[in-house]
């Protein structure tokens, strides 16, 4: 424990700042209308629900783990919720915090299934994407949710701040990632969850239950599922049962994007922030310069590589 | 390892008696039908569509999709898979025109007639008969709609369009830019024609989130856009929650394709202006029928059939032919 500042380079912030900042500057001179506050805003907008996934995403990978279900238990929040409080009419928060408690139990189930039975994330996850994908499908019948009442809706509505109309999703996503930052820079519980991704079998001998560690880092990353779901929404006005089918993949990129390394225990929750904005920067500059989606995936997959490429790099030289 | 071993042989028990109803009865038809997705409510409502024909002519329907759009392995599988299981007519909407082609032709070789429902396959030939929507008509009327609504004044488009390379998705975007009386290319052409008027292209994928991102971004490379063609209606969805965030939805026309429940309330209710109405349960039904003749008689279909399209529009515009939502939700797919 001592020395796990040691893995947590402010460099590893400069990489992604700096692809974000060049990305924004090449935008700036290509595409009218990308300099502003209110296109910032809209593309905060944009990536508040996959920047909340990537949250999760990011607690798991920094355990060594993956969650390629993350998107899939989304929907199915994003289904619970929206069908609780429509055709069962349940008051909706009640619904929301049922949605969000759906999706927690989805998460605690990934860490039961890699804690207790021992096996892979990656092969867990797989397994409850697709369950989490058939069960919503079943439970809405491949419908969409709609005629949402008010109160479901109001964080995909703008709050001006400094003459700028910001979503209010927007400063739950900010909140939240300061909340993680603190707990994870700050606090026994996150120096613990480094421990643990760093090496599990040396955090195991200075006494931290690495089960428990692991269950929660699960069982709150499908909170954060949940969460997001509310955000998607909110954004939407629907419940939207093929919703989530990109996003997995997206919060892996926006985490791998932001320099955390796939190896488990290093990495800054700030930086998944700012890999989710260079996604989402590319995508709104590229459309303003009307250039077709394709490129925008090609972009994302060498952007990908890259990040990649870096981490495997400086992992092998420390 | 023997409680976990156990556990699996009784898992695979389980497994096998929960198939072994499907099995079919011999004496009875087999018609298999597979859609795109088992998801996209278009394709619930076909496979709805079917099963009631089926149950009511006696017919065993078998039903399979792909993973997602796009899943060419997918229908290959449930192809090879129906002919194991004695289907003589196979209904299919084909993912991608081309590939799923040689399989087709595998099957129509062992004297199984394939119809394709929805989306041609590429070329036209490799099936029997196609029974579809014409898209490149539906983009037109829409075309034309959007024309005499805005009047004389000047057009300044967004389309949200499906993904790069689909033909659904160039036939609608022609065919609307054609209806609106611009230079655009025919329903052959795979290309989406780009005229001035077009200030804005983006790709929807057909979803409502992704179309209102694309809504987002373009108003934000051009905020006077007043003509919005969505490839379907989630993505017409998406684009109204976008102009409704910008204050701009009074203003700003926005024309669809599909004719979805959802959608046709959508019109309904003022957010899209007019819709070109598709009939999936017109196309199973069809199909069927077509898998009995062949059965009882050994008479093959061939051609394609015009499954027919209306527009659906919230106002009535002088010189273009359109019927009201109350007609349009009572002929909508989805749920009412």
């Amino acid at each position: 424990m001592k020395d796990w500042t040691r893995h947590l380079p402010p460099m590893a912030i400069l990489g992604p700042l700096l692809a974000l900042l060049a990305a924004s500057a090449f935008f700036a001179t290509q595409a009218d209308n990308f300099l502003s506050g209110q296109n910032f805003s809209l593309i905060l907008q944009q990536v508040m629900v996959v920047g909340l996934l990537a949250i999760g995403q990011t607690l798991i990978i920094l355990t060594a783990g993956i969650d390629l279900s993350c998107g899939m238990v989304m929907a199915l929040g994003s289904i619970v919720m929206t069908k609780l409080a429509t055709e069962m009419g349940l008051h909706p928060l009640l619904a929301m915090l049922l949605g969000i408690g759906a999706t927690t139990a989805f998460g605690l189930l990934n860490g039961l299934l890699v804690t207790r039975i021992k096996l892979p994330p990656f092969i867990v996850t797989l397994g409850t994407m697709n369950i989490a994908f058939a069960i919503t499908q079943i439970y809405s019948g491949a419908q969409t949710i709609t005629d949402l009442p008010e109160a479901m809706t109001f964080l995909g509505d703008p709050i001006m701040i400094l003459g700028t109309p910001v979503a209010g999703g927007v400063l739950v996503m900010l909140a939240l990632y300061a909340m993680v930052w603190f707990a994870l820079s700050h606090t026994a519980p996150g120096r613990h969850l480094y421990a643990v991704g760093n090496n599990r079998e040396a955090a195991r001998l200075t006494g931290i239950s690495t089960e428990r560690v692991l269950l929660t880092v699960y069982a709150l990353a499908g909170t954060f599922y949940g969460i997001a779901a509310l955000l998607s929404v909110a954004r939407t006005g629907v419940g939207d049962p093929q919703a989530g089918q990109t996003e997995n993949l997206d919060s892996i990129t926006a985490v791998v994007l932001g320099g955390t390394s796939l190896f488990g225990g290093r990495g800054i929750i700030v930086g998944t922030l700012i890999g989710a904005l260079i996604v989402g920067v590319f995508r709104n500059g590229l459309t303003l310069m009307g250039v077709s989606s394709v490129y925008q995936i090609l972009i994302t997959g060498i952007l990908v590589i890259l990040a990649v490429a870096t981490d495997q790099l400086s992992h092998k030289r420390a | 390892m023997p409680i976990s071993r156990t556990l699996a042989v009784t898992l695979s028990a389980v497994a096998l008696a929960a198939l072994s109803q499907f099995a079919a009865a011999a004496d009875q038809p087999v018609i298999g039908l597979i859609t795109k997705t088992e998801t996209n409510p278009f394709f619930v409502k076909m496979k709805e569509g079917a099963t009631a024909a089926a149950k009511a002519q006696n017919v065993k329907l078998l039903t399979a999709a792909g993973k997602q759009d796009g899943d060419n392995a997918g229908q290959v599988t449930a192809i090879e898979n129906m002919m194991a299981a004695g289907a003589k007519t196979i209904l299919i909407t084909p993912s991608d025109a081309k590939a799923i082609v040689p399989a087709i032709k595998k099957a129509r070789d062992k004297g199984v007639m394939v119809i394709a429902l929805d989306s041609p396959t590429d070329p036209l030939e490799a099936v029997d008969a196609l029974f579809a929507t014409d898209n490149y008509k539906a983009g037109a009327l829409i075309g034309q709609y959007a024309k005499a609504s805005l009047g004389g004044k000047p057009a300044r488009i967004a389309t949200l369009d499906l993904f790069p390379g689909h033909p659904v998705g160039a036939q609608r975007h022609n065919g609307f830019l054609k209806g609106f009386g611009l230079a655009a290319n025919p329903a052959t052409s795979n290309e989406l024609s780009k005229p001035a008027e077009v200030v804005c292209m983006a790709d929807s994928f057909g979803d409502q989130a992704k179309g209102q991102t694309a809504m987002e971004n373009c108003l934000q490379k051009n905020p006077d856009i007043n003509l919005v063609y969505t490839i379907n209606e989630p993505a017409a969805a998406g684009a109204y929650k976008a102009l409704k965030a910008a204050g701009k939805e009074k203003d700003v026309l926005i024309v669809s394709v599909d004719g979805g429940c959802q959608g046709v309330k959508d019109v309904a209710a003022g957010k899209i202006a007019a819709t070109s109405q598709q009939y999936p349960l017109k196309m199973a039904s069809m199909g069927v029928d077509a898998g009995v003749q062949y059965a009882k008689t050994g008479k093959k279909v061939a051609g394609y059939t015009d499954t027919g399209v209306t527009l659906i529009a919230g106002k009535v515009v002088p010189g273009v032919d359109s019927k009201d939502a109350q007609t349009g939700l009572n002929l909508c797919w989805g749920k009412k």
